[in-house]
């Protein structure tokens, strides 16, 4: 719990102040005391507990934690498909409207019904963008995820790595301020995973909006992340908040050949040993 | 199977565990193999069979006429016009009453998928109604709408109705719930959630529907017709009994017959369309 409140010595009480160093980018998201407590029959589950957390502007910000900690909850709640019970969700906007977020879901979330090219569209034209800005900016998200020869395409006609990139062509192609991403390549192998992370990071590079990023492998994390939070097992509360030093652009592959990488990753695994320990007793007390 | 063994210095012994498979092609084999071919063939040796056992005089001409007999009757009221008549009128009420039974139960079907309250309101009603023989009902229609089209038109509209709106609701709520919070998180208004996810999520289940409706609508406008009707395949039908003009019963239920088979394989091309994302079907 000290590098939380480390953390928010040096963050989150300069930024209520309303003054902080010029070197500091300024706080983007703010869990306030957000806590989420779901009814199962009449059994009251707690799914997030109170959750203090500020993410500054353009970080890549990294979840890891044992399954069913809640991390999908926190950010189901800042994508707008849950409600807390309690607290608030706090971002900083830069217009009048709240900042765009763009989500890209946990497995099969692209419409089977819909081309890939149609997919990548969704979201503008929901909010009826003009069509040559939609084809515009499809096209170039398409070509920079590699689907251009398969604009056309429908999902079934697509590996399972494939249908991943039209769901991140189209959280990006949304342009949006923040992008959420819940377990994006979790159900992807290997080698897809590895060039999916390494793509994900070239496009991410170019705009560097902040990101919340959801996963329940430290490797990954300390791969892409600027800073990684990890959290308890149920109910979710965090651990620890971990910076990670490594200088960008990051290449995937050089990356995990470094000595410091491997440390890292040992380290984090530290302090996630005993919660997914906990979660596993947990649901062996439960099943 | 061939049995391949090896005797090596170490005496390991070998056998053949996988080898390409040896196909011989018959005559049988190329014919089975076209799908089209399967698919005419039962009906032709039915009736191959039927014709020779009426020349044997295995069967009572008076109740099974000959497919012969039957085809030369079936040219004569070609000719008269009397069938055509007959079969546009059945085609017309159930055009109409297809569109009338099926449209609000695609509309009500997709909202009750979506709003959960509607659903809990109107579900108890339809579970009553759906059971009842939509034949017992006749009466009731006649009295209501007349002895005039509206009747007809009705039959149809009710018994397309019920497989639509059940299947719609059914579809709807099997559609991944992750594509609904897909659409919320996006922002979809209402509108664009029935038109993005909801209609083209049910797609398939709602063809189905509309397929399980045209069979019932078939067999219940020739009930209807029946009853109270100057035309239509049904009227056809049952006025053969009443005059005892056996031939004529078979080509009234002959062209229901083929009536049925074009509906099932003009909305079977139609779900090809609409549900293009669901291949090898």
């Amino acid at each position: 719990m000290s590098s939380v409140l480390a953390f928010q010595s040096s963050d989150g009480t300069a930024g209520s102040a309303g003054r902080r160093a010029a070197a500091d980018p300024p706080i983007r998201i703010r869990f306030v005391g957000t806590r989420k407590t779901f009814m199962i029959g009449s059994k009251p589950f707690v799914a997030l507990e109170e959750l203090n957390l500020d993410v500054a502007e353009g970080t890549f910000f990294c979840i890891v934690g044992p399954s069913g900690c809640g991390k999908t909850t926190l950010l189901r709640i800042l994508a707008g498909l849950e409600s807390p019970s309690e607290g608030r969700v706090e971002c900083s906007r830069t217009g009048k409207e709240p900042p765009r977020m763009s989500m890209v879901f946990q497995g099969d979330s692209i419409f089977p019904w819909m081309s890939v090219w149609d997919n990548a569209a969704y979201a503008l034209r929901l909010r009826g963008v003009a069509h040559a800005a939609i084809k515009e900016t499809v096209d170039y998200y398409l070509d920079r995820t590699g689907l251009r020869r398969f604009a056309d395409y429908y999902p079934h006609q697509l590996s399972g790595g494939m249908k991943q990139r039209v769901s991140i062509a189209r959280a990006f192609a949304n342009d949006p301020e923040i992008l959420l991403m819940d377990e994006p390549f979790s159900a992807l192998d290997e080698q897809n995973k590895t060039l999916l992370q390494e793509e994900l990071l070239r496009i991410w590079e170019e705009t560097r909006k902040t990101v919340l990023f959801i996963t329940h492998s430290v490797d990954e994390a300390v791969t892409l992340g600027d800073r990684i939070m990890v959290m308890t097992a149920h109910p979710g509360r965090v651990k620890a908040i971990i910076d990670v030093p490594f200088e960008r652009p990051r290449s995937v592959l050089e990356l995990r050949a470094e000595r410091s990488y491997g440390e890292l990753v040992y380290r984090i695994w530290g302090h996630l040993r005993d919660e997914v320990q906990q979660a596993r007793d947990q649901q062996q007390s439960n099943g | 199977m061939t049995l391949a063994t090896h005797d090596n210095t170490t005496q390991a012994t070998f056998v053949t565990v996988a080898e390409p498979k040896r196909t011989r092609r018959s005559f049988a084999d190329g014919v089975f193999a076209d799908e089209h071919v399967m698919m005419v063939l039962s009906p032709v040796a039915l009736l191959l069979i039927w014709e020779i056992a009426g020349r044997l005089g295995l069967i009572d001409l008076r109740f099974f006429p000959m497919p012969s007999q039957i085809f030369t009757e079936l040219v004569g009221v070609m000719s008269s016009g009397e069938l055509w008549l007959n079969t546009t009128a059945s085609l017309q009420r159930l055009a109409i009453g297809f569109v009338l039974g099926g449209a609000p139960a695609l509309a009500l079907g997709i909202l009750m998928g979506l709003v959960r309250p509607l659903r809990l309101f109107v579900d108890p009603l339809v579970a009553a109604t759906y059971p009842v023989p939509k034949s017992a009902i006749l009466p009731l229609i006649l009295l209501v709408f007349g002895l005039g089209e509206a009747s007809k038109v009705v039959m149809v509209a009710i018994g397309v109705f019920y497989p639509v709106i059940i299947n719609t609701t059914a579809g709807v709520l099997a559609i991944n719930r992750t594509y609904l919070d897909v659409g919320k998180h996006f922002r979809a208004t209402p509108w664009q959630t029935f038109r993005t996810i909801a209609l083209p999520g049910a797609m398939p289940f709602i063809m189905t529907g509309f397929k399980l409706g045209a069979g019932l609508g078939l067999i219940l406008i020739a009930i209807a017709e029946m009853i109270g009707a100057k035309r239509g395949l049904g009227y056809m039908i049952w006025n053969a009994w009443e005059i005892l003009q056996v031939e004529m019963m078979y080509i009234g239920i002959l062209v229901i017959a083929v009536i049925g088979f074009i509906v099932t394989i003009l909305l079977n091309q139609l779900e090809r369309w609409m549900v293009p994302w669901q291949s090898g079907r």
